[in-house]
């Protein structure tokens, strides 16, 4: 989990937007050059670098991208049952839950928003890496069932953005759990005809990779974005080898036939507005 | 003459008595020793005591233990006492056969059926040929094949689930192993004909997940079913390997607890001492209950089926209490 870990506190960093004024955080380090880049402008580049990394942003900020206008009705997550496990290690699961959500301002992983993509009707599901390594427990589960049963009830389609180290230990087989249960609602999106698309971003692996984010009509990816079902670290130790640069990495998985397209950040509206309309929904039946 | 060799670590106390025993009984067959039979049967009682305690009350990590222990029943030996007219089908039609999921055609207590399952393997040449039951894309294709052909002659599924998790390695993630679970998950979970998943073993994770998507989840007595071994939990939540039986008790994994989740329907009842000392009365026990499981769809039609096992996965966790 170390490189977990060295991500954690830039993307802490970049959360706290309240703090503003501080001269700190006027000014955003890039992770691949070092380089001080002027925090308006990465804004403006939608967070992508000079050097063309994609950073990692936040639900509503994702919401804010995608939805024409930056207008979307927020989809309240349902509610769940907190820590069923009573679950400790050396913290208890309800105190970094709590951190998280105080850190986060969001009550789990998930957002959900409904709105027009290029005036095509549709749901997004967004999955924060910041908010405990967008771990798959209950709470991110029933989002997704919700958003999918929203796409159904508004016949439109549904874009999931995912983004998390795997499933939530914390909750056990629970979390485990939520692979088929999330599975199952995409099965309702297909009953029903409707288009069902993912964006792959950095990073998505475990067993979020090995549910929803592989069954998609359509994989996009992000740039250089970590994609796999193993970490890097556990499939290091287990074949003893050093990896090649670049596996695992988006361009990696177009290679390899498990994504259909990689897109750059300021290109996604363009391309999920031409896809929107062609795999539109037939009208329902009166 | 009872094999020691495999006792696990908690069961050491047992191992002082058995060879006790070995030595009486050889003694008594050499003629030498007065009163040698009564002594025999004295430690017998005593060694039989000694193991009703110690699995009177085993906690999750002992389980653990006893769940992957290489004497228990596998694939292979529950195929060879259930199943009638077994032919056994390889590959994905794509890439290779992977051995470490099985699969075939047979009869089980009259009822033609796809039988799909993890195999570990016992020996070493065994093990190495099965991946130690650890499956790579190619595996979970087999079965979505499998699941196909099943759908399409209107055969029940059975599923001997038992594995550490999915093959983490290079050409696995190279071929797409999150795909593979993926579609495997889906195509148990729009079957259109009963499947029923046993928990024979180790239910590890994803690769777990990816076979035991089942309108009825059954588990053996000691066996477990957990997201991450509770080794890997304990490297990562706790920064420890020594933590894992804390993990192990933290997660919840056995069956005992994930029938109290509504996590899996039956626990299946292991003899005292273990699947891997019994191994002909759990692959019974194992077949009545699969067979009882499969009664419970006889004339539901394939939709109440798929509904069946839509229901049955979307209410786990709706009505837990915090």
């Amino acid at each position: 989990m170390s490189w977990l870990d060295r991500i954690r506190p830039g993307i802490n960093k970049l959360l706290k937007k309240k703090t503003n004024d501080t001269p700190d955080n006027l000014w955003v380090k890039c992770p691949d050059t070092g380089e001080m880049l002027y925090r308006a402008d990465l804004e403006a580049k939608l967070w992508v670098t000079p050097s063309g990394r994609h950073m990692r942003i936040n639900g509503e900020t994702r919401l804010k991208q995608l939805f024409d206008n930056s207008q979307y009705e927020a989809i309240d997550l349902p509610e769940v049952v907190e820590d069923p496990l009573k679950f400790k290690d050396d913290k208890k699961y309800v105190d970094r839950l709590k951190a998280a959500r105080a850190a986060n301002n969001a009550r789990d992983c998930m957002s959900i928003g409904y709105g027009k993509i290029k005036g095509n009707d549709v749901v997004v599901i967004v999955q924060d890496f910041s908010f405990m390594g967008g771990s798959l427990g209950m709470a991110a589960g029933e989002a997704f069932i919700k958003a999918a049963e929203t796409a159904v009830a508004k016949n439109c389609g549904m874009i999931c953005v995912t983004a998390a180290g795997g499933a939530r230990m914390q909750e056990g087989i629970l979390s485990l759990m939520q692979m088929p249960r999330t599975t199952l609602a995409i099965d309702s999106l297909r009953d029903a005809a409707l288009p069902y698309i993912v964006l792959l971003t950095d990073p998505t692996t475990g067993g979020v990779t090995a549910s929803y984010a592989m069954l998609g009509d359509i994989h996009i990816a992000e740039p250089g974005a970590l994609i796999g079902f193993a970490g890097p670290r556990v499939i290091e130790q287990t074949i003893r080898q050093k990896l090649p640069p670049g596996f695992q990495r988006s361009e990696y998985l177009k290679e390899h036939g498990m994504v259909d397209i990689v897109v750059h950040r300021a290109d996604l509206r363009e391309t999920f507005g031409k896809l929107l309309g062609m795999l539109k929904p037939q009208a329902k039946a009166a | 003459m009872v094999n020691t060799a495999n006792f696990l670590d908690f069961e050491k106390p047992l191992v002082e008595l058995e060879k006790k025993i070995d030595e009486l009984t050889a003694a008594a067959a050499a003629g030498t020793g007065a009163n040698v039979r009564d002594e025999i049967s004295k430690l017998r009682a005593k060694s039989n005591k000694a193991l009703a305690d110690l699995y009177a009350n085993l906690d999750p990590w002992k389980k653990t233990k006893v769940a992957r222990h290489p004497d228990r029943p596998h694939y292979v030996d529950y195929v060879r006492s259930l199943v009638k007219d077994f032919v056994p089908l390889a590959g994905d039609r794509n890439f290779a056969d992977d051995e470490a999921i099985m699969g075939g055609l047979g009869r089980f207590k009259g009822r033609n059926c796809v039988i799909i399952g993890h195999e570990k393997g016992k020996t070493t040449d065994e093990r190495l040929k099965h991946n130690f039951g650890m499956a790579r894309p190619e595996g979970y294709r087999k079965a979505i094949r499998l699941m196909d052909m099943a759908e399409k002659f209107g055969l029940p599924v059975i599923s001997l689930v038992d594995t550490a998790g999915a093959y983490p390695g290079l050409d696995a993630e190279e071929r797409g192993q999150a795909e593979a679970i993926a579609r495997s998950t889906e195509r148990c979970l729009t079957l259109g004909v009963p499947m029923v998943a046993v928990i024979t073993g180790e239910g590890g994770s994803g690769g777990a997940v990816a076979i035991a998507s089942a309108n009825s989840v059954l588990m053996l007595e000691n066996s477990i079913y957990s997201v991450i071994s509770p080794e890997g939990a304990a490297s990562i939540l706790y920064r420890s390997n020594d933590k894992a039986k804390d993990a192990a008790i933290g997660m919840k994994i056995t069956a005992q607890d994930l029938k109290g989740l509504g996590v899996i329907d039956e626990i299946i009842p292991e003899p005292l001492g273990g699947a891997h000392r019994h191994s002909d009365a759990v692959i019974k026990s194992v077949g009545e209950a699969v067979d009882k499981a499969l009664k419970a769809f006889d004339g539901m039609d394939a939709a109440a089926i798929k509904a069946h096992r839509r229901e049955r996965f979307l209410k786990i966790g709706r009505s837990l209490q915090a």
